[in-house]
């Protein structure tokens, strides 16, 4: 469903992702983990047409969708969700979500039934009328999803929707895409919470320093050395393996 | 031909004195990220200032700018902290508005009071020139030029050289950081809009022997400002000296060929050309 | 619901006003105010709801009382053709202005200032040439008559204004109702986040200007068949653009009776301030501006924005 082929993105002289390339098929969950700074976030950025890549190409759906403005590949059916959370502050849940409603949906009482739809999938449904300014983290990261998934995507990028959460919440989340994908939805997600990744994702690619160094199920990724490596230092496998033989 | 050196030369003079009013401008955009759209009414009025001195005291504008740069950098000061701060909630679009209400104020204020008569002084001075060889130069723009060099100097060392200009760079860059160290940023706000409402009161004071003055008058400088600003970079020193001298020439060759009103165009095409296709101007550099 | 309640009947009072008094000077009074509130209302479409900061309104009133003078008075074109070509063109330049600044992604106080640049460079033409009346303006040959789009009772223009106000009224009801306008709004809330659930900004906030120029180019026809007259500085100048952006502001941004409400009682204030200082000029722009700072500093939502937190508790 996605291919993205050797991607490059420099800024100035810093090379920010160094040829990756990754593969979503329809129906999976794929998670995209990696170190701080590792340039996930802009490979999710050129993916969804927020930044332009300066080699490589993106296809969707078997079409070429690089350096198309974000808007046209959210038409298409590829929507991303922000890291920092980016609520239409001024305007109610049920209106936030509408927002994403409407990509499909041109009359505005369908587009507010919908939202509260959509509400109730992702467990917003008694917020409908507050301001979303007045929800907590969970509950804006809530919204971001729920306005994504209003759009009625084929393919969801998640950035970091559990960042900042509780294990309750996180709990919660991780039912909700779970359910999101057993309704049709493919879903690629940037993740840190390694407990969540290990529960929803069948693929896993590790990202580091702009090159994807590793790929397969959760459970092979986190015990490959290169990863360890990646995450904590040179020498740092060598170490854990030390450690576990004494 | 003979007429073109000449009009480059009354340009550079004239753009000398954009470049100061324009550093003013620039500096208060570099550090605390607001247009200040009062910029012109406070040329205004410090050009008013400037008359009064002389009509009233017979205080010689060269003489009344150490007193006016100190008045209006208090001014300046005293503006920023307790009336745009104070009304705009530190949200962007609502202090673009409070400089706009300020400059309504100022500028309505100053019709109703000085009517909208030009006034011009006397100066013993007024017509001496300066011999360049290939142009005669009338001495005070000569003088305007000069200072107005000098003052972007002084302004240079003042940001770069100084513990108060470092702590405006810290501020510039980042503000929350400049705050947890422990400057207070509210005063660095202040004294920023302070000196750059006192480059206002050099210029008037430059400016005034060889110029006049009305209550319109700060408007058509606040363009000129903002464009000097936009084409140099905001927050840009070097780029507000260079568009500044830039833009006199500019302004001066345009009138040569397209007549007087019409010679005002070239600054505002030059203006949005600028600002669509290079928003961060010649020199993207920023003060911090 | 209750401000809504409170903007229809405030509509509906100035719909009767010429039929309480017949005096010469309410009724100039409240028509004034009607003119500012349509060109307030322009303002509001694109400032109030997408989150646009227009410092050149008068570009477009402009337009609309120029075109429209120029067209009968040059070219002979009747007065009512006239009037649909010019707020034709005032709404085509709006367009073309937009799709040239939201291409290039200026927005804020850039927005605001390349606006400024483009009223003056209008303001500056128009007074360079003959064709476009240079220093004297344009003026229309007096000649009462429906067909001619002047009218001897002073009441039609009012009701005529009335009418205009409460259409814009109703456009920006409809934004609040539409597709197109959540789509303004959630640009002017948050433009990445828009973008990202399929909006188009550039398309979206071009077609917002141009429907702002249309209305205030409407608001520039009305003016100039009211007066006959209208030249550079009045047309195309800073005062108007201040006056444009002034009512909703003070009234209530992104609502859509706000623009009224701003437009009455700042004509109120200047009529006061008139009243008070004999005529002297400028005073009111003087209270204006004052009346702005202090608006901003205790009602930054304007009056309507006071009404809806009372209302919300």
């Amino acid at each position: 469903m996605l291919e993205a082929e050797g991607i490059v993105k420099r800024f100035g002289g810093l090379v920010a992702v160094a040829g990756a390339s990754l593969r979503v098929g329809r129906g999976e969950i794929v998670a995209l983990i990696g170190p701080n700074g590792a340039g996930k976030t802009t490979l999710f950025s050129i993916v969804s047409g927020f930044e332009t890549p300066d080699e490589g190409s993106v296809r969707f759906d078997g079409a070429e969708i690089a350096g198309l403005p974000p808007h046209a590949i959210a038409a298409r059916g590829l929507v991303r969700t922000f890291q920092i959370v980016q609520p239409f502050a001024g305007l109610s849940v049920r209106e936030n979500i509408a927002v994403g409603a409407h990509l499909h949906e041109a009359s505005r009482r369908r587009a507010l039934a919908a939202a509260e739809e959509v509400a109730a999938r992702v467990g917003l449904a008694d917020r409908l009328d507050q301001p979303a300014q007045a929800l907590t983290i969970a509950g804006r990261k809530r919204l971001e999803l729920a306005r994504a998934l209003a759009t009625r995507p084929k393919l969801l990028l998640l950035d970091e929707v559990m960042a900042g959460l509780n294990p309750t919440e996180i709990d919660a989340i991780v039912a909700v895409v779970r359910a999101i994908r057993d309704s049709g939805i493919t879903i690629l997600l940037i993740e840190h919470v390694m407990e969540a990744v290990t529960r929803l994702a069948e693929r896993v690619y590790v990202l580091s320093q702009g090159r994807i160094i590793a790929e397969g199920p959760p459970a092979s990724v986190i015990a490959n050395p290169a990863v360890i490596e990646a995450y904590l230092g040179h020498g740092a496998a060598a170490r854990l393996e030390g450690a576990s033989h004494a | 031909m003979s007429l073109l050196l000449p009009s480059i030369i009354n340009g550079l003079t004239t753009g000398a004195i954009y470049a100061l009013v324009a550093l003013g401008l620039t500096l208060i955009y570099g550090v605390l990220h607001i247009i200040n759209f009062a910029h012109g009414s406070l040329l205004m009025l410090a050009l008013y200032a400037a008359f009064f001195a002389k009509t009233l005291l017979g205080l010689d504008p060269y003489a009344a700018l150490p007193v006016l740069l100190l008045g209006f950098f208090a001014l300046g000061y005293a503006l920023q902290r307790w009336v745009i701060d104070w009304a705009s909630h530190g949200r962007d679009q609502n202090i673009l508005l409070v400089t706009l209400g300020l400059a309504l104020v100022i500028d309505n204020l100053a019709l109703f009071f000085w009517t909208s008569t030009t006034r011009t002084i006397d100066v013993p001075y007024a017509f001496e020139v300066v011999d360049l060889g290939v142009a005669l130069v009338p001495l005070p723009r000569a003088i305007a030029f000069v200072g107005a060099l000098v003052l972007a100097a002084l302004l240079w060392a003042l940001v770069g050289w100084t513990d108060l200009g470092k702590a405006i760079r810290a501020v510039a860059r980042e503000k929350e950081g400049a705050r947890l160290v422990g400057i207070r940023v509210e005063h660095i706000y202040a004294m920023s809009f302070g000196i750059g409402t006192a480059c206002v009161a050099a210029a008037a004071c430059l400016l005034l022997p060889t110029f006049y003055v009305t209550p319109q008058v700060g408007y058509a400088f606040v363009l000129v400002a903002f464009t000097t600003v936009v084409l140099g970079g905001m927050g840009s020193f070097l780029g507000a000296l260079v568009g500044g001298l830039l833009l006199g020439v500019v302004e001066a060759l345009c009138g040569l060929f397209l007549g007087e009103s019409l010679g005002q165009i070239g600054i505002f095409a030059l203006f949005i050309l600028v600002l669509l296709l290079r928003p961060t101007g010649l020199f993207g550099a920023r003060l911090a | 619901m209750r401000h809504w309640v409170f903007g229809a009947a405030l509509v509906a009072a100035l719909g009767v006003v010429p039929l309480v008094t017949s005096s010469e000077f309410w009724l100039t009074f409240f028509l004034m105010a009607l003119l500012f509130a349509l060109l307030g209302q322009s303002w509001n479409v694109l400032g109030g709801y997408g989150g646009q900061f227009s410092f050149g309104h008068a570009l477009f009133f402009g337009l609309g009382a120029y075109a429209t003078g120029i067209l009968q008075v040059r070219h002979g074109v009747p007065a009512w053709p006239a009037a649909i070509a010019a707020i034709a063109i005032a709404a085509a330049v709006g367009a073309a202005l937009g799709a040239l600044v939201f291409r290039y992604r200026l927005r804020g106080s850039y927005f605001a200032l390349v606006t400024l640049a483009f009223a003056e460079v209008a303001r500056i033409l128009v007074a360079s040439f003959d064709y476009t009346g240079s220093g004297f303006g344009i003026l229309i040959a007096l000649a009462p008559g429906a067909g001619n789009f002047q009218f001897a009772d002073r009441r039609v223009f009012y009701w005529l204004a009335w009418a205009l106000v409460c259409l814009g009224c109703l456009v920006a009801l409809w934004l609040e109702r539409s597709r197109f306008g959540a789509r303004l709004i959630a640009i002017r809330e948050n433009e990445a986040a828009a973008q990202a659930l399929g909006i188009d900004p550039l398309r979206t906030k071009t077609l917002a200007l141009a429907l702002s120029g249309a209305i205030a180019g409407v608001a520039g026809v009305l003016y100039m068949q009211i007066f006959l007259f209208a030249d550079s500085h009045i047309a195309f100048g800073p005062t108007m653009s201040v006056e444009a952006l002034l009512a909703p502001i003070i009234g209530g941004l992104g609502t859509a009776f706000g623009p009224l409400l701003g437009a009455i009682l700042l004509h109120a204030l200047g009529e006061l301030a008139r009243h008070a200082t004999g005529g002297a000029p400028g005073l009111n722009l003087v209270l204006y501006g004052v009346l702005l700072i202090v608006m901003l500093r205790f009602l930054p939502d304007g009056i309507t924005g006071l009404a809806r937190r009372r209302a919300r508790g």
